[in-house]
């Protein structure tokens, strides 16, 4: 860990981390893709997890290319593999997009009170490392008629709602211009038809520049194997989603595709005790999201960006 | 509001496709409000669906497409029956001691003026904190086991929320459209159904403002670097 620690230059200013995605854009095109590649996997902070590879992953296709033959086997081997370290006895679906849909979410910020067992929802739901308490949401102390993000406090405690406070939860906001996808060398990261922003994660390096790129704090870097009794294990899996994801890879939300995407709502809006949290289909005009929209006065972070994110947020 | 329909624990165990027997919280977690009146047996076995964090608590139809309809409904949370007193000393055989509102306040006449620091003969200990609202603004002085709405018709306990909804209409509506008040289920309705807390299983109708709650839970960004916003590295 103190290695790692060294290894990384995140800065400690409080302000999330914001590239231009135009320069991005220019520094990608500069290079050869594949020199990019290879320079970007030399650099990357975890280049032993590499050790950790079997052959097999190591020789194993994009995902995107990957016949349906060869997409079973490499399942099989990943439940196998979850077996044989985790104890767990675990289904890895291959959840597709459901035609017809774009998924969007929203955030009744005046209901919000930073509770924070979406947080827990997400650690629990996804899989995530226990030592860590690690998951794809943050949560935000604001002050109250300000959106600035960098000002927001991550690590308050105590009771909520606090005065003079509003609570912003921030995770993927699976932008329609995702400047994570454009930067990333190998293009282990893409979206999908209903507006997923997804990682292949046997396919990542581990660059980090996908990490950077994300005006969100979206993603984060998996330093190390995450560790879960096998009985807290969520055994409900896909591919693309809440599998367990090696050392070494930067992982995000995927709005619980492998919920989402069988029709049900994501593990974080379930957990949300004060009913903050709204999702759904936006190409349905009857949805409660496109209502949201038609109706109140949403808000994206960092609009400027560009990004257009799939995350809206309003206030009663 | 359409008609709520049930569930059985089975069913609802079934919606929950792909979740396995390993399914990691099966306890009902309800929501930290609990419903205190009391309906006793009989009563809450047919209580309608229940919503916990991921589980639900049972009754008897099960929840079906309607007729000619592709889609499962939408399913409120809704608790049959009037409220009930639990008196203090339980009965000889062990009984739980439950008397219904009309036991006394259909012998006793309503006192329409009587505010909740004036209820020391029975009523003890009653917090009540909703605007300046009278008891009688809600509840039915002529019928002591039902409700009311504004023009005063009586309403049934189980139909509270269109009560509520009549002076609250902001986030009445605003709950139909699941911008307040929350859900779990289903987003597709083709694939399954959806349910929904009542507005009495987040804000008790006495004393109804969100109670305050306390954080359980952080990521230790710390030890990632990756937020870390209090180092002075
Ligand atoms: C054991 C008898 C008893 C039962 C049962 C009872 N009450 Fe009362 N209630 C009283 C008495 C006595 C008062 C007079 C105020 C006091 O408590 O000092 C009163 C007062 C009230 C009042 C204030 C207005 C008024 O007329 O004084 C309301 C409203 C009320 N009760 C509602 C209810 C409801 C609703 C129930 C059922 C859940 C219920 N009560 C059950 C005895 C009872
Ligand atoms: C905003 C509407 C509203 C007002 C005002 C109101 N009540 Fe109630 N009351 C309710 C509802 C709704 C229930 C049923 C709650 C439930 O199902 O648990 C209830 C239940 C009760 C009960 C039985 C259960 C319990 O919570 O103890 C008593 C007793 C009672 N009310 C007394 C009063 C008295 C006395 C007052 C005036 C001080 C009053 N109520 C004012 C709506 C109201
Ligand atoms: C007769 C009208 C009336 C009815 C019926 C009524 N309310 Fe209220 N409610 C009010 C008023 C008036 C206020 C106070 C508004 C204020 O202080 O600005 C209020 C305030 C509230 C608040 C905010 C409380 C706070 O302290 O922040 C909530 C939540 C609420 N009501 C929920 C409910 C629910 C749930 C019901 C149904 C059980 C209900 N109300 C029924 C009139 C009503
Ligand atoms: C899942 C829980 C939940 C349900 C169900 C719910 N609410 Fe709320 N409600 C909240 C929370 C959390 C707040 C606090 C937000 C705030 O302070 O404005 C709130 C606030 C309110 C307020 C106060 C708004 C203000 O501006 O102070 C009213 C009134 C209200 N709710 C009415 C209702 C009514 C009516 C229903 C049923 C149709 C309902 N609520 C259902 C969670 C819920």
């Amino acid at each position: 860990m103190a290695n790692s620690n060294s290894a990384q230059n995140t800065p400690a200013s409080p302000e999330l981390p914001v590239v231009n995605p135009t320069r991005r854009k220019a520094v990608k095109a500069g290079f050869a893709t594949l020199g990019l590649a290879a320079f970007a996997a030399a650099i990357s902070p975890l280049r032993s997890a590499a050790k950790q590879t079997s052959a097999q992953a190591f020789f194993q296709n994009h995902y995107r290319e990957l016949s349906a033959e060869d997409k079973r086997k490499v399942i099989a081997r990943l439940e196998a593999e979850t077996k044989e370290k985790y104890g767990a006895e675990v289904h890895i679906a291959d959840d597709r997009p459901i035609p017809g849909t774009k998924f969007v979410y929203a955030i009744n910020l005046s209901v919000c009170n930073g509770n924070g067992n979406c947080v827990k929802a997400c650690h629990e739901e996804n899989n995530h490392d226990r030592a860590t308490h690690q998951s794809y949401i943050r949560v935000l102390e604001m002050d109250k008629g300000s959106m600035e993000l960098g000002n927001g406090d991550s690590e308050y405690q105590g009771v909520v709602p606090k005065d003079g406070k509003f609570y912003l939860p921030v995770q993927c906001q699976q932008c329609d211009e995702p400047p994570c996808v454009d930067v990333c060398p190998v293009k282990a990261t893409w979206k999908e038809e209903d507006g997923i922003v997804v990682i292949d994660y046997n396919w990542c390096i581990g660059c980090r520049y996908c990490e950077a790129a994300c005006p969100y704090h979206a993603r984060r870097f998996n330093w190390k194997q995450p560790e879960i009794p096998a009985e807290e294990v969520n055994p409900d899996q896909s591919y693309l989603s809440n599998r367990i994801r090696p050392a070494g890879v930067v992982e995000k939300c995927t709005y619980c595709l492998h919920r989402t995407r069988r029709g049900k709502l994501p593990a974080c809006l379930e957990a949300c005790p004060t009913g903050a949290r709204v999702f759904g289909n936006i190409l349905d005009p009857e949805s409660n999201i496109r209502w949201i929209l038609e109706n109140k006065r949403v808000y994206v972070l960092k609009e400027e960006l560009g990004t257009k994110p799939a995350f809206f947020y309003y206030f009663d | 509001m359409s008609d709520p329909e049930s569930v059985t624990p089975d069913q609802a165990a079934a919606w929950d496709q792909g979740s396995t027997e390993a399914e990691s919280n099966p306890e009902p977690e309800l929501f930290f409000v609990s419903h205190e009146s009391d309906q006793g047996e009989q009563a809450s076995s047919e209580r309608s669906v229940s919503i916990a964090k991921g589980s639900r608590i049972a009754s008897a139809v099960p929840i079906q497409k309607a007729p000619g309809s592709d889609r499962y409904p939408v399913v409120i949370q809704r608790y049959e029956g009037a409220p009930m007193i639990r008196l203090q000393a339980d009965d000889p055989l062990q009984r739980q001691g439950q008397v219904a509102c009309s036991t006394c306040h259909s012998v006793r006449k309503p006192n329409l003026k009587n505010t909740v620091a004036q209820l020391d003969q029975f009523h003890q200990g009653f917090s009540f904190a909703h605007g300046q609202l009278t008891c009688y603004a809600c509840h039915k002085a002529q019928q002591p086991d039902a409700l009311r709405l504004a023009d005063g018709q009586p309403v049934a306990y189980r139909e509270v929320m269109s009560m509520c909804s009549q002076c609250h209409s902001q986030q009445a509506i605003a709950y139909q459209h699941g911008a307040h008040g929350g859900m779990n289920g289903f987003w597709d309705l083709s694939r399954g159904p959806q349910f929904k807390n009542n507005c009495v299983d987040c804000h008790d109708p006495h004393v109804p403002k969100y109670p305050s709650m306390k954080v359980q839970f952080k990521p230790h960004d710390r030890f990632l670097q990756t937020n870390d916003q209090s180092s002075d590295h």
